[in-house]
């Protein structure tokens, strides 16, 4: 499998909302927190290391 | 403030001192820590006289190492010296580990029963030593030198000569190989001009030894973040005698002059232990721990062992486990040479498998500094979502790493291997360390492990040969056949080993398998043998032939 970079989330704005919505009460350490979770939660998911390789890879270079 | 009594071995003249007259011997080990006593033994078990040299006259000051593993416990059952360990120490096996105030993960490091050896011990390295001195005394072919400091080192082309500073003055005395087990600041290092290279961290751990009744289990316990000690990180270990042994992470900086007083160290304990647990300073020390390897384990006459040749951190206890396992990787290759069965070529792969397994035990122990002291911020929030995950999500827990416990790296690659040709299933595969198993001698219980260790070993499953023994070249392979020499009751043998009937294995001296087939061929035995004594392959042709 390769990291799959087409569109691939039905409702995007929805998605959106949620994930801003999720943070909005929280302050910016709590929020840093979160993210770190939600990170180990998506790549636990996803388990492919190769594909895991390559989203560390592209995060890294700014997209 | 201990209440250990170190003992004191006495200084003895030697008589080459006495005489002046410069004698050559075919091995002498400098420095008598847990390495360099293993190395004594071992040589000598394999039939080698040793001097051991050593600049002082009692064990280890202190507190050092605590935990030992069930492959060190293997080899010092094969020196003689386990049962005592195992029986004076205290054996566990469950890790638990705690966030702030809560309990986040829990392992087992040897979930599987029928092994002779526990998963791990812990005793005092003054403990460990003194029966390990006392192993070597009681040996013929060992002589312990006290007061025998090490000053210089000169190679020739078969020898080293050693200039040794003891009580009375200075003397020389050669070696024809020297096994250099001087600890993390090695002398002998510096005289031959080895490089010593890698990381410092940057922080700074509080050890400290407490005499205690507590009814904790026996178990390995580590925080993160406690409340008692918060931001750090914390170990509880329980030893002999019922001493404790707690390590506090401290930060980078922590001063250690100031930190290491009772006045400071007290409290930190109460604050850990609760108010009306009483307890009584044994030790306390402030450490820094660095990752570092020598470049090549061989140089020239002299081979590097234990800390000389590598330093670890502690967490996953790494440094003496993976020393006893450099003597036991070195100790048949040298006598093999020394007896002229094999080419110093053998030599250079100890450098080979153990500078490998330094490697992973360095890669093991950076990982779990990493996680136990995060570097940055971003870090640190990883870290913690690992920990906060662990507690209520089995996928978190195999990342928390409070250090993982030291266990044998496999030779895979090793030149001495015979790689896998047919087939045979199951993990056992060349440059695996043997698995113990049960087995019967005569209808009497007993352990496969107690087969192995004394030259080249071939096992077989079911008559395939009525011989006892194969000779190969300068060898004699002693010929196992299970059902015929030792019976496996409960089946366990031939499932860890993959094995149905005619499956053959070859085993090295120190319990490493070299090759493994699914049937029994003489001519494939003789190649494997003479393949892991590091013969070439002109040689072994002749010799095959
Ligand atoms: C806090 C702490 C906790 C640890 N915990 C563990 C653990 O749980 N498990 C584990 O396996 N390891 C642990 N270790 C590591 C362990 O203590 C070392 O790996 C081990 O002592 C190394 O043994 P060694 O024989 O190589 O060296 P050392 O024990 O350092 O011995 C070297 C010897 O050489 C002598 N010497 C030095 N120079 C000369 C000279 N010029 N001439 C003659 N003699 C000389 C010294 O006097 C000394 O006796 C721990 C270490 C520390 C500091």
């Amino acid at each position: 499998m390769t990291l799959n970079l087409a569109p691939n989330i039905t409702d995007p704005d929805d998605f959106y909302a949620e994930l801003i919505d999720s943070q909005r009460d929280l302050d910016e350490e709590q929020a840093l927190r979160m993210n770190a979770r939600l990170i180990l939660l998506l790549a636990n998911h996803i388990g492919d290391r190769k594909v895991l390789t390559e989203a560390i890879g592209c995060a890294r270079a700014g997209g | 403030m201990t209440s250990y009594i170190y003992p004191k071995f006495g200084y003895r003249r030697s008589r080459e001192q006495a005489d002046g007259i410069v004698t050559r011997h075919p091995i002498v080990v400098v420095g008598a820590g847990p390495i360099g006593l293993t190395a004594a033994l071992d040589c000598a078990a394999r039939g080698q006289p040793v001097v051991v040299l050593d600049d002082n006259d009692t064990v280890s000051i202190g507190s050092r190492a605590v935990c030992y593993a069930k492959r060190p416990l293997e080899i010092w059952d094969r020196l003689g010296c386990a049962a005592p360990m195992v029986e004076r120490g205290v054996s566990w096996k469950v890790g638990k580990v705690f966030f702030r105030d809560q309990l986040s993960y829990q392992f087992d490091l040897l979930p599987e029963a029928d092994h002779q050896w526990p998963a791990m011990i812990n005793l005092q390295q003054y403990h460990l030593e003194e029966m390990l001195v006392a192993k070597c005394r009681a040996n013929p072919l060992i002589e312990l030198r006290w007061k025998h400091r090490l000053i210089s080192l000169k190679q020739a082309a078969d020898h080293a000569s050693l200039a040794v500073e003891t009580p009375d003055g200075i003397f020389t005395m050669e070696a024809q190989w020297v096994i250099a087990c001087d600890g993390a600041n090695s002398d002998v290092r510096k005289m031959v001009g080895a490089e010593f290279t890698g990381q410092f961290f940057q922080d700074r751990f509080l050890i400290a030894d407490v005499a205690m009744k507590a009814d904790f289990p026996t178990e390995r316990w580590f925080w993160f973040d406690p409340p008692f000690h918060p931001g750090q990180s914390v170990l509880l270990h329980r030893q002999a005698d019922n001493i404790w042994r707690i390590d506090f992470q401290l930060g980078w900086d922590a001063d250690p002059e100031q930190e290491k007083r009772p006045e400071r160290v007290i409290p930190r304990i109460r604050a850990m232990l609760g108010e009306d647990t009483e307890f009584a300073l044994e030790w306390v020390s402030i450490y820094q721990f660095a990752c570092r390897r020598i470049d090549n384990f061989r140089q020239g006459r002299v081979l590097f062992a234990g800390d000389a040749a590598h330093q670890v951190s502690p967490f996953g206890a790494r440094g003496a486990n993976t020393g006893v396992q450099d003597i036991d990787n070195l100790a048949w290759k040298l006598a093999m040479v020394l007896r002229g069965e094999a080419s110093e070529a053998l030599l250079d792969s100890y450098h080979e498998e153990r500078a490998h397994a330094a490697d992973d035990n360095i890669l093991n122990s950076t990982r779990a500094t990493d996680f136990i002291t995060p570097k940055t911020k971003p870090s640190r929030y990883f870290r913690d979502a690992v920990l906060e995950l662990a507690r209520h999500h089995g996928f978190a827990r195999p990342l928390v790493n409070s250090g993982r416990l030291s266990t044998p790296t496999p030779y895979l690659t090793s030149a001495l291997n015979t790689p896998d040709g047919d087939a045979v299933p199951g993990p056992m595969r060349p440059g695996t360390n043997a698995a113990d198993a049960p087995i019967a001698v005569d209808g009497r219980p007993s352990w496969f492990l107690h087969c192995l260790g004394d030259g080249f070993t071939i096992v077989a499953f079911g008559e395939v040969s009525d011989k006892t023994e194969i000779r190969v070249g300068p060898f004699a392979a002693k010929l196992i056949i299970v059902g015929r020499d030792i019976e496996d009751p409960t089946g366990l043998l031939a499932q860890r080993y993959g094995a149905s009937p005619g499956t053959t294995y070859v085993f090295r001296p120190d319990q490493y398998v070299a090759a493994r087939w699914s049937g029994f061929d003489e001519a494939e035995i003789t190649e494997a043998v003479l393949r892991a004594a590091g013969h070439d392959t002109a040689d072994r042709t002749e010799l095959a032939a």
